[in-house]
This record gives C-alpha cells, sequence and structure tokens, in this order.
C-alpha cells in the first residue's frame, strides 16, 4: 500500500514537470457523438464539440445564457418583427479557405428549412418565408409572423453556418468558420481539434484540443485522477466530488444546466390519465431526498417544466409539495388504490438511483412499481417513440423547451387546447413583459394539471485541472467553448 | 471413511449463506424496501452491523436477502439443467452411436459452444432483463453440462454385467436407464450439482452486474456491486461485502463439491 502511494506520487511528480507551458486540453465527455453535423443530428454531444469551437451561427450563447452577436456584426428589425436584417462580419473565412458571405447565410438557412432537412430543430426556422442576399454581407430574413425568440434561435447549434460546398461532408469532415479547425476522429476514443490560425475573432490560446469519450463513470473517475484528462465538464459520478473538492489539484465547476429532471408521467395510460391519480404522485416524491440520495446534493428542485435560472421562472414546488397523507386520501378519492405501474429507467445515474427513490416514495403511497432498467437504444424505442410506460425519469436538456407540452403526440400524450393556444400567443408575441407573462401562465397550467412529476434542474457537475481557467460553468446550451479557456502561469 | 476437512469447512460455510437466506424470509434487521437518505453509507458498527449502503438501507438485510435471490437463481436453473439434461443424457447413452444420440450431443454441443452471458443477452434483448429470464438463460447452459456427465456416467454401465443381464432379461432401455442406470449415477450429479449451483451464483452475479439480472429494487449481489463501483473510495465497504459474499458461497459450494465428488465419485475412488 505505502509503495504503491509512493509510485503514485512519482508518477504525479513526472506529470506536474511535463504539464508546463501547457497549450493543450483533453476534455472528457461521457458519449461519443454520431456525427459531427450540428445541423442534422440531434444529439447533444455533437453541439458539445462542434459548437463555437468548430460552427458558428449568426449569434452566439454566451456563458451566462445571454445572446452575443456572431457571424453577424449587428442587426435590425423593422417595426412590424417580421423582418431581420443582419449585418455580417467582413472576412471571414471558412477553414478551407473560401471566404463566408451572404450566400452561405441564405444556403444554410434554406437548407436546414428545406421539405428534406433533417434538422433535429426543424421549428427553429419554422417562421421563415424568405432569406434574401441583400450584398455580400447583408442578409435580409422575412418571418410569416414577428417572432419574439428569433435571435435566440439563431444562436442554437442547429442553426450554425455551412458553406454549400461542405455541408454535404459536414457529419465526417466539418468544415466551419470557428477558432478551431477538425483535425482528426478517431472513432470510439477521441476527436482531435487544431487552433484555426485565420480566426476572425480573438486568437484562442490553445494550440489543440481533444475530446475523449468515457462513458463509464468508473472510468472517468479514473481517467480524471490519472490526469489523463484536464477537465470532465459533465462529469458523470458526482458521488465523487467530494473527493476531488479536498484535493488541491483539481477544481469543481458546479452550475446549471437546462435539464428539467422530471418524473415523465404517460398520460395517455390507464389511470394515468386521472389527473388526480397524477397528483397523488406528484405529492407523494419528495424532491430533497432526490436531490441528496441521486445527485449528492448537487441540483435545484423545480415545481414546473422550467430553468430556475431563467428569469421568467415561477417557482411552484409548493403546487405538488411532499404530502404522503394527501397522496393517498387523492389515490383513494380516485380509486387507485391497487396501482402497479412500470418505471423505464435510461442509464444515466439520476434516473437509476433516482428511480429507485422514486419507487421507494411511490411504495410507501401504496403504488407499486415495476422498474426496469434500459440502455438509451431501447428507452428511445419503447419509452420515447413506442410511448409503452407509465412512468420515466429523464432530463429535457433543451433549452426553453416548455413548447414540448403543446405537442399531443409528444411522449407525455398530454393534450390541452388551453396550452396549446398560450404557446400560439407566446411565438407572436415580442414584447418582453407579455412574454414573460405568457410564461408565467403556461408554467402554471401544466404544474396544475401535474403532467409530469417535476423533481429538479440537473445541476453541470464538471471537474478539471485546477490551472485551468475560462470553461464555462453552466451549461445555458449543449456546449463545450473552448474559445476562452487557458492554463494558468 | 473418513470426512475430509474441507468438506466440512465448504459445507459451514455455504449452510451459513443458506440459513442467513432463509432467515431473510422471516426477519431482517432492518427492511429492505425502505430508503433513508438522511443514513446512507454509514460505517460497519455505528448502529448498523455491515454499515447501510448508498440509499441508507442496512447491509446486513441486503446481503440476506441478497443470499436469497442468488439461492433461489442457481437452484431453480441447477433444477432446469438436470430436469432436460438428465433424461437427455439417457437417452444418448441408451442409443449410443445412432442418429439420436448424435442429434442430442451435437444440438449440445452447439449450445455449449454459446457463453452462457451471450445466450442471456439474448434471451433480454427478446423478453427484458429480469430474475426469470436469468434463471432461464443459466439454466438453458445447464443442460449440456448434464446431459454430458450424464451421457459419459451411462455409457460405462451400460457395458457392465448387470445391465447386461437386465437386458437379457427382457427389459426395455427405457426401464434399465431408469432403474439401473439412473440410480448408479446420482453420485456423479450431486457432484456436478454442487459445481453448477456454485457456477449459477457466479453466473447471476455476473447478469446482475451487467444489468441483466434481478431488478430492483429485488436485492442481488452482482447489481450491488455494479452500484457501489463508483463510491469504492467514498465507503468502501459498500462494494466490499457483497464481494465477499460472493467469493465465501462459491468458495464454500466449490469445496464442498470437491469434497463429495472424493466420497462420491466412483472413477476417483477405484483410482485410489
Amino acid at each position: 500500500m505505502r509503495y504503491g502511494s509512493r509510485v503514485a506520487a512519482a508518477i504525479l511528480a513526472l506529470g506536474v514537470g511535463a504539464a508546463q507551458a501547457q497549450d493543450r486540453i483533453v476534455i472528457g465527455m461521457q458519449l461519443e457523438p454520431p456525427n459531427l453535423d450540428p445541423t442534422g443530428g440531434a444529439a447533444a454531444a455533437i453541439d458539445e464539440v462542434v459548437y463555437a469551437n468548430v460552427f458558428e451561427g449568426l449569434t452566439r450563447y454566451r456563458s451566462d445564457g445571454t445572446i452575443a452577436p456572431g457571424l453577424a456584426e449587428s442587426w435590425s428589425v423593422s417595426d412590424d418583427g417580421t423582418v431581420y436584417t443582419f449585418h455580417l462580419r467582413a472576412g471571414v473565412k471558412f477553414h478551407d479557405g473560401s471566404e463566408m458571405t451572404a450566400d452561405d447565410v441564405k444556403f444554410s438557412l434554406d437548407r436546414a428549412r428545406s421539405d428534406g432537412s433533417t434538422n433535429a430543430q426543424k421549428s427553429l426556422f419554422a417562421g421563415i418565408t424568405d432569406v434574401d442576399v441583400v450584398d455580400s454581407v447583408t442578409v435580409k430574413i422575412t418571418l410569416a409572423a414577428p417572432n419574439g425568440g428569433f435571435i435566440t434561435n439563431m444562436a442554437w447549434g442547429d442553426a450554425v453556418i455551412l458553406a454549400p460546398e461542405t455541408a454535404e461532408r459536414a457529419a465526417t469532415e466539418p468544415v466551419g468558420t470557428g477558432p478551431f479547425r477538425f483535425s482528426r476522429w478517431v472513432q470510439g476514443d477521441r476527436i482531435e481539434l487544431v487552433r484555426n490560425p485565420d480566426y476572425w475573432g480573438e486568437r484562442p490560446a490553445l494550440e489543440s484540443a481533444t475530446f475523449r469519450f468515457i462513458s463509464d463513470p468508473t472510468a472517468a473517475f479514473a481517467a480524471v485522477m490519472a490526469g489523463d484528462v484536464d477537465a470532465f465538464p459533465a462529469y458523470p459520478a458526482p458521488e465523487t466530488l467530494a473527493q476531488f473538492d479536498a484535493d488541491p489539484r483539481f477544481q469543481l465547476l458546479i452550475g446549471s444546466t437546462e435539464g428539467e429532471t422530471i418524473l415523465s408521467i404517460n398520460n395517455g395510460s390507464g389511470s394515468l390519465g386521472d389527473v388526480n391519480v397524477r397528483r397523488a404522485i406528484s405529492h407523494a416524491i419528495n424532491r430533497r431526498e432526490i436531490i441528496d440520495g441521486a445527485m449528492f446534493g448537487y441540483g435545484t428542485p423545480i415545481g414546473t417544466h422550467f430553468a430556475p435560472h431563467n428569469p421568467d421562472y415561477v417557482d411552484l414546488t409548493d403546487i405538488s409539495a411532499y404530502d404522503p397523507e394527501l397522496s393517498r386520501k387523492l389515490l383513494a378519492e380516485a380509486g387507485a388504490e391497487d396501482l402497479t405501474l412500470s418505471l423505464k429507467l435510461p442509464p444515466p445515474s439520476y434516473a437509476r438511483r433516482g428511480g429507485e427513490i422514486v419507487a421507494a416514495q411511490l411504495r410507501a403511497v401504496g403504488i407499486a412499481t415495476e422498474i426496469s432498467n434500459l440502455e438509451w437504444a431501447q428507452w428511445l424505442e419503447q419509452v420515447f417513440r413506442g410511448k409503452d410506460y407509465d412512468l420515466t425519469i429523464v432530463s429535457h436538456t433543451e433549452p426553453m423547451d416548455i413548447n414540448i407540452y403543446a405537442r399531443p403526440d409528444y411522449y407525455f400524450q398530454y393534450d390541452n387546447p388551453d396550452f396549446r393556444n398560450l404557446m400560439k400567443d407566446l411565438d407572436l408575441a415580442s414584447d418582453p413583459a407579455e412574454r414573460s407573462e405568457i410564461l408565467a401562465a403556461a408554467q402554471r397550467i401544466i404544474a396544475e394539471d401535474y403532467v409530469n412529476g417535476y423533481l429538479f434542474q440537473l445541476a453541470r457537475t464538471g471537474v478539471a485541472d485546477a490551472r485551468i481557467q475560462g470553461l464555462w460553468p453552466n451549461a445555458p446550451t449543449q456546449a463545450n467553448d473552448l474559445t476562452g479557456v487557458s492554463w494558468r502561469e | 471413511m473418513k470426512v475430509p476437512a474441507q468438506l466440512w469447512f465448504g459445507a459451514a460455510l455455504s449452510s451459513a449463506f443458506v440459513v442467513a437466506a432463509l432467515v431473510s424470509l422471516v426477519w431482517t434487521p432492518y427492511p429492505v424496501d425502505e430508503l433513508s437518505i438522511d443514513q446512507r453509507m454509514r460505517l460497519p458498527g455505528d448502529g448498523y452491523v455491515l454499515g447501510t449502503d448508498q440509499f441508507g438501507r442496512d447491509m446486513l438485510s441486503m446481503l440476506m436477502v441478497g443470499a436469497r435471490t442468488s439461492i433461489a437463481v442457481a437452484i431453480v436453473a441447477v433444477g432446469i439443467g438436470m430436469a432436460f439434461g438428465v433424461p437427455l443424457g439417457l437417452l444418448a447413452a441408451a442409443n449410443r452411436g445412432k442418429p439420436v444420440d448424435e442429434i442430442v450431443m451435437r444440438t449440445n454441443d452447439l449450445v455449449f459452444a454459446f457463453p452462457s452471458l451471450v445466450i442471456a443477452i439474448l434471451i433480454t434483448a427478446v423478453f427484458g432483463p429480469s430474475a426469470f429470464n436469468a434463471i432461464l438463460a443459466i439454466g438453458i447452459f445447464n443442460i449440456p453440462v448434464f446431459a454430458r456427465v450424464t451421457r459419459g456416467g451411462a455409457l460405462s454401465l451400460w457395458t457392465l454385467d448387470f445391465v447386461l443381464s437386465a437386458r437379457v432379461a427382457g427389459k426395455s432401455r427405457l426401464r434399465i436407464s431408469l432403474e439401473h442406470i439412473l440410480a448408479n449415477i446420482t453420485n456423479l450429479l450431486i457432484v456436478q450439482g454442487t459445481i453448477q449451483f456454485s457456477l449459477g451464483i457466479l453466473a447471476e452475479a455476473g447478469l446482475s452486474y451487467v444489468g441483466l439480472g434481478a431488478q430492483p429494487p429485488t436485492p442481488s449481489w452482482g447489481r450491488m456491486l455494479a452500484e457501489s463501483q463508483t463510491l469504492v473510495s467514498l465507503a468502501p465497504h459498500i462494494a466490499a461485502f457483497p464481494g465477499l459474499a460472493i467469493v465465501l458461497t462459491v468458495l464454500g459450494l466449490n469445496l464442498m463439491g470437491d469434497g463429495l465428488r472424493d466420497i462420491l465419485d466412483p472413477r476417483l475412488r477405484s483410482t485410489r
């Protein structure tokens, strides 16, 4: 034992010696992206590699969630709110050396909203009727109706700008305008990026960046401890964070994500269509216990499907406060005392651990559950697409995704015309105060309909070498922006 | 006849776990289906003999109920293996060299060639993961083992004089198989049964470890190991105890199997 720790210390000393004048970084990620085209796939892992690093859009997210100019230097909106004129930065070059012009913007937006488009977020572009090239650095976008969220929509990874010559190959050889160029992809292991010397903006401090894929939490822990990985921004084993916290070689990056972690209820399955049964389930849940037990204290309780760090968030946790007595009463009144529900859990530890805790809490009020642990592919097949489930736990990580409740064919199978009208109003509203009001009303409707059990906002629990600075603590969108990352000293 | 020390030791170890499993049917120190998050990861001592797990459940109670899961799966799996394997083996031996023998034994080889884990993954891919499907997978894997042992033992018996005289007396192959052959290979089957039982416990732990065995909240040693692996540095006892339980049970059963073989196996006895 003592001999072992001495060897470890020696290896460590070697590692520190070699770490001088660092301009490379190895970022750990749990999931490998299926491809590298953010405009052609839904996987969060795609954006986590390429967003703001390889590809850029007209506008972009900042680390605090606000929107900043991207490839568009500035923009103006017509008085009726339907025509956006974007003024592009001049002299921006793609990684293959060609100039980025208004034609590329038109191409990218038309491609994303075309009928054959495989874009995962087509609704971002749904309101666009025309994209016109005014001159090489000016684009005019006409909307069918005013859309207060349009500038935010253009900041999504799904709305990045590609060149027509290279768009087809973006899935394997992405060519963008960002501060890093794609260098190489070793399938199943890592993706390497190198600095783009011709970047239009400030030169990044890092010479190169490697994204390594480590799906197993134990292996992730070992990789960070051994220094094989310099930073793991979405670290999958929150239980080991205390150890990193106590170790001066590491820093914790604790922030918030856009992940509303919910106990999804299949509103179309048997007695779960009864609002009182769903209400009973909601009142049976002790959020504090789930956050402590599954996330080791990292997470913020939520009472509706909305991120607490958003200024429009309304704290509605009281509507579904922990009250097992009330639960039992509601179940008795609804005549659903011998309820047995399936609880299908995807792989992340928030779901697996959270699921066991939820099952115990439901058991305490007399609801039996049958847990099955599923892999992601099975989960997508059975739960998300097949709607063959009663309960599941999953984190909805898209920003501002309350509008999914307006889709009766979504896997919750929640159908409320009032809510749908509210979302229509929201699309038309561009006055910030009016939008806040609509969003507050929407949050309240789904909380009072007890559509799902709202558990907690997923914390972003990251760990990194203590000498790294500039990593995003929060995840306002799915991204690992390396533009401002550097090593201290 | 001298009873070897390893048999005593093995039998003592294995029966300790069987007793623990039986006791868990009527009593456990704490309930295993209630979580108490504020009591989680307590060290051994401290009000709980073996400490608590990541959900605040008592480790001793979890291990006792886990023993029940392991033993139940292993017993039924060995039962399946015997129920199908022994008749197949008898049939093959009674028809030595005929097409029936070939078909049975080659089919056996085919099943034998698949690792049990692959069969388990196949079964769970079709029917979904559960303790029942784990039993099925391990049971199927046991069939060729028993078929081979039975056929091997039976073949040597078929050449002996008392079987020959039974045939001369006009007994059918079926009756000879059941009345004479089966009775004389019981020792062989007991020994093999003990070994398969320990392999069954190991297989159940393996399947649960990769998530294909008993589903939560049913406690299972393999899953306890899997769920505690990221907690090893924080609370080593959560991983250590189920690991120890598996090692000791399998060790006990193997020692017992070896000891029984020394006493019971006629082949070994004659070579002494």
